[in-house]
């Protein structure tokens, strides 16, 4: 089946070893027989009709050089994510598919209003190594290894379900113990790394959505060899807890 | 009287390492008096009679200083921190040990650029070049490039700057400072057919507007111009034209100046080696070498350590390249394939501070090109892992990978699955690198790096 793939602003957001996460979900699909078609969405192109969309993390100059724009497509991607698309939004990407960010002078970048948060700026940047604990399927828990490097602080609002619990590391905003956003097939998360190459139960997880969309019904992939990825996955989550931010209780 | 009383205990901790076989001792007598007293760096500095030079980049830092070092060791009598030690304290240990010594020659670490050149007051400031580069040590390029600015606010109305004009944010520094030498690549033949995936200033400083490239020859480094408000690349003072390539052997060009031009053989391979040579052809034209210094320095000159080190192994060859970020890894690649793609090569990542704890960076890493010809990964180091699922999902067959965690039992692997007479390519990162010239030091095969000449 053929699996189609919106990139936002690559040219923009793709700090932190984005096209990682991209080469996984295409080799994993492709290994499925599964063909992933990426189309780069750039500036002045409309948003389209994908099965998923990816946005990643930028610098801050170049996340404002873009937010407005991407705001500007948000009712789009309302649109396209209530009809069942998947999304995965990573760091900067993340923070913009919020409702809104305050950076460090005060000004405010317009967010797109997918998942109910706000970030704001803080002082001191939230870096190191993490692990999530995660329920994406009811009685299926799964634990999520990246790299957070943030000097936002993500409030989730009262309608948005955080996309793990932090078992070591800062996660939002360095307090509350959650990290990321979920809503319906949409992700959002700080964690880099980048995301899938160790957790690829969750580039499973994306395009079985994005499966679904693209067909019309649930999809269940086949298992894979996963060893290294194992490997990969049991060291980052030993840096998570050996040496992870910690939280401070405010 | 208590300046002198810091000097000599801060010089005998040096010492007392070295003989505990703790390493060179190269930071710990620096970070001794730095602690004791900032102050005192300065006044040593002060002490040298003829200023300091201090160089800074992301990428190629330490080799443009080493080759600095041989351009104007004939003549003047050096304190270099040649051992790498770049921050406040090795700074302060090289000063410290700098008797009788006429001019600093410092390589200085881009993100304590600022507070080095407070303290030494530098005659001579050169600035190669800004990539991101260990995002959780160094933070975003942007607030990088803020540091320098202020370094070069900062500097004496007398000092020298020196600045690689291919970078849009490094030549932008020469801006209002009238005297300020600005260098660059011109060669046309050697730009690259696009931006790399890795590059980083790609947007106009003025306006935000993407840059248009006559020319781009390593990452974000090349001829640039916006087509929005017409914010360009500076005329070049001194630029490396007609470049020639030789693989792995070398290189030349000619380094073309107001007064003429001289053709420069270089025994380091790559385009970034030229950026290097450059730089220090610069630098040194700056302090008063003549153009035939730069050129006979230059051809006696060997990569500094780690940075592009043949050993010869029982009969075969271990060519040892540096990686420590995206641009500075992908022109290790692009170096590597200029002799042909190897059949086996070593690749050794670290997770420690000095490497970076955030290990994504090999992910902006082109290695795909790398791993289109290989027979054999031996992929190393702490987080061998990772990097065998950046080539696995890179498009080298899982089959081709063999995951070898320590370094000493990698390099084995490595040599044994290459043939009689030929060549090992290993690239580690910096610690990986460190962990691999202990070994090959215990073997006899290198000199342990604080007592290898300059």
């Amino acid at each position: 089946m053929r699996i189609s793939v919106g990139h936002l602003y690559p040219d923009y957001l793709n700090i932190y070893a984005d096209r990682g996460n991209i080469a996984v979900l295409a080799s994993r699909a492709a290994w499925r027989g599964h063909e992933l078609d990426v189309r780069a969405i750039g500036s002045g192109d409309p948003v389209g009709d994908h099965d998923l969309y990816y946005v990643g993390g930028g610098q801050d100059r170049e996340q404002a050089l873009i937010a407005v724009e991407l705001a500007a497509q948000g009712p789009a991607l309302l649109e396209a994510a209530a009809g069942g698309a998947a999304m995965l939004a990573v760091c900067g990407g993340y923070q913009l598919l919020g409702r809104g960010y305050r950076d460090r002078l005060g000004a405010e970048l317009p967010g797109v209003g997918l998942f109910d948060l706000h970030t704001v700026a803080g002082e001191r940047r939230m870096i190191g190594d993490v692990l999530l604990e995660c329920e994406l399927t009811p009685g299926e828990r799964r634990t999520l290894a990246g790299f957070e490097n943030h000097a936002g602080r993500t409030m989730l609002g009262p309608a948005a379900e955080p996309l793990g619990r932090v078992v070591a590391g800062f996660g939002n905003d360095g307090a509350s113990g959650y990290e990321g956003c979920r809503a319906g097939r949409a992700i959002g998360t700080y964690l880099h790394g980048p995301l899938l190459p160790r957790n690829p139960w969750l580039a499973d997880w994306l395009l079985e959505q994005a499966l679904s969309h693209s067909s019309g019904e649930p999809q269940r992939l086949e298992p894979l060899p996963d060893e290294l990825e194992q490997q990969a996955h049991a060291i980052a989550g030993a840096r998570a807890r050996s040496r992870g931010g910690s939280r401070s209780r405010r | 009287m208590r300046l002198r009383l810091e000097i000599a205990l801060a010089r005998g901790a040096g010492r007392l390492s070295r003989l505990a076989g703790r390493g060179g001792g190269t930071t710990l007598p620096g970070k001794l008096l730095a602690a004791l007293d900032r102050g005192a760096v300065a006044t040593l500095a002060s002490r040298l009679p003829l200023g300091s030079a201090v160089i800074s980049a992301t990428n190629g830092k330490t080799t443009t200083a080493a080759m600095a070092v041989e351009i104007l060791s004939p003549r003047l009598e050096l304190a270099h921190n040649r051992s790498g030690a770049n921050l406040v304290s090795g700074v302060a240990s090289t000063l410290l040990e700098a008797d009788g010594a006429e001019l600093g020659l410092l390589e200085v670490d881009e993100a304590a650029l600022t507070e080095v050149a407070r303290l030494v007051k530098p005659r001579v400031l050169c600035l190669g070049n800004l990539f991101r580069d260990q995002l959780d040590r160094y933070g975003e390029l942007e607030q990088l490039a803020e540091r320098w600015r202020a370094a070069v606010r900062d500097l004496d109305p007398k000092a020298r700057l020196v600045v690689n004009a291919d970078d849009p944010q490094v030549g932008d520094l020469a801006q209002g400072r009238p005297g300020a030498l600005v260098y660059g690549l011109d060669d046309a033949r050697h730009a690259r057919p696009a931006l790399q995936h890795a590059a980083d200033s790609k947007y106009c400083l003025r306006c935000g507007t993407p840059y248009r490239y006559a020319a781009a020859y390593v990452g974000h480094l090349g001829d640039y111009a916006c087509p929005a408000c017409g914010h360009a690349r500076p005329p070049l003072d001194v630029a490396a034209r007609e470049i020639e390539l030789d693989g792995l052997r070398g290189s030349s060009f000619a380094l073309s100046t107001a007064e003429g031009s001289t053709r420069i053989e270089l025994r380091l391979p790559g385009l970034y080696n030229v950026y290097n040579a450059v730089a220090a052809a610069s630098l040194c034209l700056t302090l008063g070498s003549t153009p035939d210094d730069v050129r006979r320095g230059l051809a006696r000159f060997q990569a500094a350590f780690g940075r592009f080190e043949r050993i010869e192994v029982g009969g075969k060859r271990v060519l040892v390249l540096l990686i420590k970020n995206p641009a500075g890894a992908n022109e290790a690649v692009r170096t590597v394939l200029g002799g042909g793609p190897p059949a086996v090569a070593v690749v050794a990542l670290n997770d420690r501070i000095a490497d970076g704890r955030d290990v994504s960076w090999i992910w902006d890493v082109d290695f795909e090109q790398l791993a289109a010809g290989l027979g054999t990964l031996v992929a190393s180091g702490e987080r061998a892992a990772e990097l065998a699922l950046r080539f696995k999902y890179g498009g080298l067959d899982a089959r081709a990978i063999e995951v070898v965690p320590e370094l000493e039992r990698a390099l084995e692997r490595g040599l044994e699955l290459t043939p009689a007479g030929g060549e090992l390519v290993v690239l580690p990162t910096y610690t990986a690198m460190l962990s691999l010239r202990q070994i090959l030091s215990d073997r006899g095969l290198v000199r342990p790096y604080w007592e290898r000449a300059a």
